[in-house]
Order: structure tokens, then C-alpha cells, then sequence
């Protein structure tokens, strides 16, 4: 018993004695941010009220909870970096930073991370940077609804929203970003879960995959980007229930698929992209219960792909369904819905009686020679797709769907 | 009596009676009947307005040409000795034959405009997105209608033999709705090293059919054709530009015909 309340007494004690809260403010003696830090002890609290605090370079480096009162501003006057964590347990909340550093030789964000664990990056929001949150050689943190629009124009001279680079386990939610060079970009960075973010209008990616393992991403919404989301030279990535959409122009793709294995594509929306899916040396894929609407290609399949599986997904009004380059073909189509498939179903079981071909001569055409694309939807062009449907010599003959649905799928 | 034969009796006279005599035929209720069937089965089929949009384009750049040149071929000749009887009177030429030539493209364009649109309209048109995409149809069929029907009264005003004249019809329906763009797809393929962007383009102005149908890309695939290079097809597809071109293109497709209608009927010997 005199024990416990020692143990009591202690902790009380230990508690008045380290976390105290400390308040930032104009004319509090901590008038700027850099002062609190530097009087406030471990694991205390830092208050930051309303206001305009100029400054840059500001590094955390103790366990500190440094929260904004009504969006207070952290003004770097396009000085370089502005906050810099390099301890552990550091939570940031609710500031408003802007005006970071320009350079061609550092990449500096409003707010970096380094070499840290169990941070919390939350409720902020940033304007005119250049990188946004950089997360480096960390472990074990959140970034949670941040909303961070940038000016990017040029992709030679803008940085990206969110960048994880060799960090594991770090979980970006209910982020909104816009005008940055890539949205969210992971590089080294494994066992990430990445959910209900928005990321559009970005100059080059929405998200980006490199180098990275067994992420997550899901429910997340990519519109107007250069292209949606490139996932490259990554492995056992999980995607689910996205949306890719508006992914306009000449190498735009909803979805960039590049050397990419053991993949799951699932319950994913693309609409109106230019080209779906663009998959490029992938192998052993899973599509399942997505929905590729009025593409211009749905998918695009470039050499050395094998055995990428697409099982219950549906095709509506697309240009092209599939497109090859090759006439090799190792990948399976099973059970979709094609809005293209005229066949019928006299048993009445729900799938077609006669076998759908997802990929047409004319797709090998313009594949050769791109002005072609002229001719779409010519009467003419029908007839020698008719006729390359009944006889195969261009297109892969064992390309089908064996089992294509009356109905389109819904889950 | 003798008031009345000085009245005189213009164009739009003409024009009038071919429609009220067109209106009172078998041919233009098949025609309504036919699209107004096509519609129907469409939307009962499909139920989803933006897919049948796509379906009717098919169907409206190919038939609509045809019925066009046949019609308008038929038309002529039918009624080769009314216009004698005309020719008689103190009427003039180009009022007779585009008085003619009028009465029958608006009377097949109404058919179609009617014919289509009122099941789209009873389907719920007008609360759909796809209402500017079938105006755009509508328009377009409507325009193809006038450029057909003026070819094929070209065609009949050059040839005084019927068989001579439907067989020269269907070859040009045939030409333009399919071996154009077969000769067209190999001039591609064959110079394919050559920058092909304007060519390209200038091929598909030169035919109606083909002008229509990039018409309707326009709008129904342009995800698709922003996936080319080429700077002239940016500018083309990309921005209104290519819409404006392709009207006026369209325009001038009505007009040259039609010109050509008039200086020919003043000429010819009957």
C-alpha cells in the first residue's frame, strides 16, 4: 500500500514537473516558435496562438507536441526549410506554413522528418512550397489530413507534396493535395498504407511508386493529374477502391503500371483517362472488380507481361478495350463484362455463347501509325476488325474471354 | 383566270408543294417509321442513353447518306415530268430545282430529327447528360442530309438515264461511306515515316462522312484522341478550333453542291 502511493505521488510529481504546456504568441516572452522550443523541456506542449511567425530553419529536437491555435502562420519567406524534426514522438497540428525555400541543389520542404519514429503530422496546411511533408529514414508515423496546394508549373523546378524516402510504416490519410509535381511520392518506403487522400491537378503524378514493397493504397481519388498514379520497380502493392479520372494527353495513363509484381487491383473506378491502365513489364497481377469507363484505352499491355489475371471487371464504352504490341500472349481474361460484346446467350446462363476479343486489328494499326486514330469509328475499320475477329492473324489468337457476362457485374 | 397564270410562282411555292407532295408519300412514313423504330428498339435494348448515342452514330453516318443519295436520285426522276410541265411556265430554273431539292432534304431531315427524337424524348432526354451529344448527332444528320440529297440531284441532273443515274448514286454512297477511308488508311500506312498530322486531317475535310464522324469523336472519344502527339492534332481536338472548322466545313459542303444545281439547271436542255 505505501508502495502504490509512492508510485502515485511519483507520477504526479514526474507529470507537474515535465509536460508543461508552453505558449508561443507575439507578445508572450516566447515570441517565436524557435524560443519555445529551445525553453521547453521533453514530451511538453507547445501552444502556438494566432498570428504571423517569420521564420525558417526550425529544428525540433526533443519529443514535443507543438499545436496552432486557429491556424497560426509560419512564414519561411522563401528563406529554405522551415521545420525540421529530428527526435522522436514529435506531433505538429494545425499550422499554416508558406513561402519555402527555391534550389537546385536541396530539396527543402515546409516540414521534414529525419531518422524518427511515432511522429504525427496532422491539420495542416501549407501554400506556396516547394516540398511539402518530406519524410526521411522514419519509421512508424501518421500524416493525416493535411491540405497542401502548391504553384508547380515546370517539373525541372517544383517538388512534391508528400515524399517518403526510406521510411517503413508510416500510414498518409485524408490528405488533399494539388499543383505539386507528384501528389504523394514513395521511394524506399515499405509497408505504407495510403487512404481517402485527394490528389489532383499535379504536374506530373497523383502518386508515385519506386523502389518500394508491400504498400497499400485504397479509396483514394487522383483527377487531372499528368498522369494518375505511376507504380514502378515495387512489388506485393495493394490497390483498392481508387479512382483515376480526367488523366489526360499524350503519355497520360490512369494507372502506370512498370515492372511491377505480385500486384492486387481491386474495386478500382478508372473513367475518362486517355489510357487506363498502362502495364509495362508486369507480371503475375491480379485485376478483379474494377470499371474502365469511356477510356480512350482501358488497358494498354507493352511486352513481357505474364500472367496478369483480369476476372469480373467491367469495360463500358471504352475507344480500345485491350491494346497489345505483341502477338504473344501469357495473360487470362475470365468472366468480364465488355459493353463492345455483341455475341449472344440463347442457354440463358448470363455468359455469352461465343467467345469475346478484347483486342482489335485497328488497335495494332494505330499502334503503328499513330495518325490513324483519324479513322476511328469508320465503317470501313469495322469491316477489317470484323473480319480479323473471325480469322485472327494479327492479334494474339488465344486472347479471349471465354466467358464474357450478359450483365454488366456489380458487387 | 388570267390574274392567276401571271401570279408568279416562286421557290419557296415550289418548295411547298414538293414537301406537302413528299409529306403525303408512302416513302417518307417508312423513313420516320424505320428511325423512330430504331430509336425505340435502342433505348429498350441498351437502356442507357450515352451507348445508344453511340450506336446511332454508327448508323446515321452510314444510312443517312445513303437514303440521302437514293431518295434524292428517285425524287428527281419521279418527278422528271412535273418538272417539264414547270419548265413551261414562267418560272425560274434554280427556283424550280432547288425549290425541288429543298423540299426534299427538309422533309428527310424532319423525318430523322422526328423519327429520333421523340423517343429519346419520352426516355428522358432532356434530364440526361447526353442531350449536347444528341443535338450534335441531330445536327450532324441533319447537315449530311442536305450534302447527300445535293449530290444526288447533281447526279441526276448530269445523267438522263435512271439506271445510269442510281448506279453512279450508290458508287458515290459507296465511295465516300467506305473505300475512301480504305485508300485513306494505306496512304497512312505507306508513308507512315512522313509527318502525317495535316494530311491527315485534310484527308477527313475532303469527305463529309468522314467530317461528321470526327465531328462526333469530338465529342464521344476525345480521351482517345488526345493520346497522339502531334501539336496540329492538339490544336485540332483539343480547343474548339476543330469544331468551328468542321462546321464550316460542313457549310461548305451544303453550298458547293448546291451551286452547282443552279449554274447546272440553267444549261441543261430538256
Amino acid at each position: 500500500m505505501k508502495h502504490i502511493i509512492f508510485l502515485i505521488a511519483a507520477i504526479f510529481m514526474a507529470n507537474s514537473t515535465i509536460a508543461q504546456t508552453i505558449e508561443v504568441c507575439k507578445t508572450c516572452p516566447n515570441s517565436t516558435l524557435k524560443k519555445g522550443i529551445a525553453n521547453a523541456k521533453s514530451f511538453d506542449t507547445i501552444v502556438v496562438k494566432n498570428g504571423t511567425y517569420k521564420e525558417h530553419n526550425v529544428i525540433v529536437d526533443k519529443p514535443l507536441t507543438i499545436i496552432g491555435k486557429n491556424y497560426p502562420v509560419i512564414d519561411g519567406e522563401l528563406k529554405g526549410e522551415i521545420i525540421t524534426i529530428i527526435s522522436d514522438s514529435v506531433t505538429v497540428d494545425g499550422l499554416f506554413i508558406k513561402n519555402v525555400g527555391n534550389s537546385y541543389t536541396e530539396d527543402y520542404a515546409a516540414i521534414r522528418v529525419k531518422n524518427s519514429k511515432h511522429f504525427l503530422i496532422q491539420n495542416l496546411v501549407l501554400e506556396k512550397l516547394f516540398f511539402g511533408i518530406y519524410i526521411e529514414k522514419s519509421r512508424y508515423g501518421k500524416i493525416f489530413h493535411n491540405k497542401i496546394v502548391g504553384e508547380a508549373v515546370e517539373e525541372y523546378n517544383s517538388g512534391n507534396g508528400i515524399q517518403l524516402w526510406y521510411s517503413k510504416n508510416v500510414e498518409i490519410e485524408h490528405n488533399f493535395v494539388q499543383h505539386v509535381r507528384d501528389g504523394i511520392y514513395l521511394e524506399f518506403s515499405d509497408f505504407c498504407t495510403i487512404k481517402n487522400n485527394e490528389s489532383t491537378l499535379n504536374v506530373r503524378y497523383g502518386l508515385h511508386f519506386m523502389f518500394s514493397n508491400d504498400d497499400t493504397y485504397q479509396d483514394n481519388t487522383f483527377e487531372n493529374n499528368g498522369a494518375g498514379v505511376a507504380v514502378m520497380f515495387s512489388k506485393r502493392i495493394k490497390m483498392f477502391n481508387n479512382t483515376f479520372k480526367e488523366n489526360w494527353g499524350t503519355a497520360s495513363y490512369g494507372l502506370l503500371l512498370k515492372e511491377i509484381n505480385d500486384a492486387e487491383i481491386e474495386g478500382n473506378t478508372f473513367e475518362d483517362n486517355t489510357i487506363g491502365i498502362n502495364v509495362e513489364g508486369s507480371n503475375r497481377i491480379s485485376y478483379k472488380h474494377n470499371t474502365f469507363k469511356e477510356n480512350g484505352w482501358a488497358v494498354k499491355v507493352k511486352g513481357a507481361c505474364y500472367t496478369n489475371i483480369f476476372t469480373e471487371n467491367n469495360f463500358l464504352y471504352n475507344s480500345f478495350d485491350i491494346a497489345y504490341n505483341s502477338k504473344v500472349n501469357d495473360n487470362a481474361f475470365d468472366r468480364n463484362y465488355w459493353s463492345n460484346y455483341t455475341g449472344y446467350d440463347l442457354d440463358k446462363n448470363g455468359i455469352g455463347d461465343v467467345p469475346y476479343r478484347p483486342v482489335k486489328l485497328f488497335s495494332y494499326i494505330v499502334n503503328r501509325t499513330p495518325e490513324t486514330i483519324i479513322l476511328l469509328r469508320s465503317m470501313f475499320i469495322d469491316i477489317i476488325d470484323f473480319s480479323e475477329k473471325v480469322s485472327p492473324v494479327f492479334t494474339p489468337d488465344d486472347l479471349l474471354d471465354n466467358n464474357p457476362q450478359i450483365k454488366k457485374l456489380t458487387w | 383566270m388570267r390574274l392567276r397564270l401571271y401570279y408568279p410562282i416562286t421557290m419557296l411555292k415550289i418548295l411547298k408543294y414538293s414537301f406537302y407532295d413528299l409529306m403525303r408519300s408512302r416513302w417518307s412514313y417508312v423513313y420516320f417509321a424505320f428511325y423512330l423504330l430504331l430509336g425505340v428498339v435502342l433505348l429498350f435494348l441498351n437502356n442507357d442513353l450515352s451507348k445508344a448515342v453511340i450506336t446511332l452514330m454508327n448508323v446515321i453516318i452510314v444510312l443517312v447518306p445513303l437514303i440521302g443519295t437514293i431518295f434524292g436520285v428517285m425524287y428527281y426522276y419521279n418527278s422528271q415530268e412535273f418538272t417539264e410541265l414547270l419548265l413551261a411556265q414562267p418560272v425560274k430554273r434554280s427556283s424550280i430545282f432547288l425549290g425541288q431539292y429543298l423540299g426534299v432534304a427538309l422533309s428527310l431531315s424532319m423525318s430523322l430529327i422526328l423519327g429520333l427524337g421523340i423517343p429519346f424524348v419520352f426516355y428522358g432526354l432532356f434530364e440526361s447528360s447526353a442531350i449536347w451529344d444528341f443535338s450534335l448527332l441531330l445536327v450532324t444528320g441533319t447537315f449530311l442530309t442536305l450534302i447527300f440529297t445535293a449530290l444526288a440531284f447533281n447526279i441526276a441532273l448530269t445523267n438522263e438515264n435512271k439506271i445510269k443515274g442510281f448506279g453512279y448514286a450508290i458508287l458515290l454512297w459507296l465511295f465516300l461511306a467506305v473505300i475512301y477511308d480504305g485508300l485513306f488508311l494505306m496512304t497512312l500506312i505507306l508513308f507512315e515515316d512522313y509527318p502525317l498530322d495535316k494530311l491527315s486531317l485534310i484527308g477527313t475535310m475532303l469527305n463529309p462522312i468522314d467530317l461528321s464522324r470526327t465531328l462526333i469523336l469530338l465529342k464521344l472519344d476525345i480521351s482517345a484522341l488526345l493520346g497522339y502527339t502531334g501539336a496540329v492534332f492538339k490544336q485540332f481536338f483539343g480547343t474548339s478550333f476543330g469544331f468551328i472548322i468542321s462546321f464550316i466545313m460542313l457549310t461548305i459542303w451544303v453550298v458547293m453542291p448546291v451551286l452547282r444545281i443552279v449554274f447546272k439547271s440553267k444549261k441543261k436542255d430538256f
